[in-house]
């Protein structure tokens, strides 16, 4: 147990701190998903065959590819294709892009691609009628959309956002690879100098049950609270 | 774009789809076996029994792949008494570790999807079984496990894509599989995204292969419930 003290004994404090930079590329990596999302889905039910199928392409080639061959895409090419656009408009130094954001961007493609799905899902199993008597009664589009489909659309969504969200918290895991100090790196550093790895990633595999016990426990008040009135 | 470099790190990430092949066969077929285990331990009575096969199923779905792969390989050669057992033989090896952490993961997923297979079979298959007097092991064996294949195939379709993509984890404990290469070529040519093309080609044709697979038997084993 000594080797979780906070302070410079042991490593509670650099876990405690790993585990807040779980979270937040989680999260992060959750929000570039649902913008990645907001972009994929109208494409994959667009009737333009153009369009519907760059919708199919990102989400068959991101779901059948591993994670692990993205960020290393991403870990590798990233700061090449950012000095790329960048000698376009003439800065010809080197950059070199933050692992977080890296990270955060490569988990979020992911996640946009299984949250692209669900919203798919979710639009499609919405009954007709509502669309035609949104429109019948004359909303504006404004209304249209956040007042009577997006509601509807949530109720059928969350339960599988959540699954999105264990699929990405899981998968922030792989972006220690890229040196990113989130709960598996700290416990390679951590099982590194004190030759201890089964206590330390052990712990890691604690603290990942906490957190995805934790926010299940959030997503389910949520459901909840959506299907409200069904 | 650099195609001569695609051309010819080709026949090499193929090579390496060999060993992804091999993990991913090797560990399915363990898996099955682990997951039809604990799916009846699910539905047995007895609530020890039942909750020892939930808390399996639950930790190996809650934490991360890596997580598993790392305590096996890593941490399991730490606890002194293994290494005198000839269970040490087996987890000196990177590729038995890969293959044990695999197995018991996709384990803990196919038990959960056989178990929901096993709950929706309707209460009067069994009973007409029993008033027919069968016996119960032909019961499960005839009548349970078609229907349960039956039910289970599409989640089991997916289960085989996502562990397709776990193999990808074997190349952090220095196996060289798909990735595994693939990542060596990146980091000695650092041209990412032409081997990303060339591996990522080869592992969408496996997920469709695999796709195809399923809906095949889906066809095959659609009969009405």
């Amino acid at each position: 147990m000594e080797l979780l003290y906070f302070g410079d004994k042991g490593w509670g404090d650099e876990l405690f701190f790993a585990t807040l930079m779980t979270i937040a590329v989680s999260i992060t990596a959750m929000i570039i998903g649902f913008i990645f999302a907001a972009l994929f889905t109208p494409l994959k039910l667009s009737n333009n065959k153009l369009l519907n199928s760059i919708g199919n392409a990102y989400t068959t080639v991101i779901r059948g590819v591993p994670e692990l061959l993205v960020i290393y895409l991403f870990f590798f090419g990233g700061s090449g294709a950012i000095m790329f656009v960048a000698s376009i408009f003439g800065y010809n130094d080197y950059i070199e892009i933050n692992a977080f954001l890296t990270g955060s961007f490569s988990i979020g493609i992911i996640s946009g691609a299984y949250s692209t799905e669900v919203f798919r899902g979710a639009l499609q199993s919405i009954d007709k009628g509502q669309f035609e008597a949104a429109k019948v009664l004359g909303f504006n589009k404004y209304i249209y959309f956040f007042k009577i489909i997006l509601p509807q659309m949530l109720r059928l969504a969350i339960p599988n956002l959540s699954n999105v969200w264990q699929i990405t918290l899981k998968d922030t895991s792989l972006i220690s690879v890229t040196g990113l100090v989130e709960i598996m790196r700290q416990s390679y550093i951590a099982a590194g100098s004190t030759r201890d790895p089964l206590f330390f990633y052990s712990f890691a595999a604690v603290l990942y049950l906490m957190l995805t016990f934790l926010s299940m426990q959030l997503l389910n008040r949520l459901e909840t609270k959506y299907s409200k009135g069904y | 774009m650099d195609i001569e470099l695609m051309i010819n790190s080709f026949p090499k990430l193929l090579n390496a789809t060999l060993i992804t092949l091999k993990l991913l066969s090797v560990s399915l077929i363990l898996g099955l076996f682990i997951g039809l285990g604990f799916a009846i331990l699910r539905m047995n009575n007895n609530k020890l029994i039942n909750k020892f096969a939930y808390g399996y199923s639950y930790i190996f779905r809650g934490t991360p792949l890596l997580v598993q792969i790392f305590i096996i390989y890593f941490g399991l050669g730490q606890i002194e008494y293994l290494r005198t057992t000839f269970l040490w033989l087996v987890l000196k090896e990177p590729y038995w570790c890969a293959i044990i952490a695999f197995s018991l993961n996709t384990g803990a997923y196919t038990s959960e999807i056989l178990r929901s297979a096993f709950q929706t079979i309707k209460p009067g298959y069994l009973e007409a079984g029993r008033s027919l007097g069968i016996p119960s092991k032909i019961i499960f064996t005839k009548i349970q496990i078609p229907i349960a294949i039956k039910q289970s195939l599409p989640a089991y379709g997916n289960e085989i894509i996502l562990m397709l993509k776990g193999t990808s984890l074997a190349s952090t404990v220095t196996l060289m599989d798909l990735t595994g290469v693939a990542k060596y070529i990146i980091s000695t040519t650092f041209k990412p995204v032409e081997v990303f093309i060339v591996a990522g080609g080869i592992y969408l044709f496996m997920t469709f292969i695999i796709h195809n697979v399923i809906k095949y038997l889906e066809k095959k084993y659609g009969f009405q419930t």
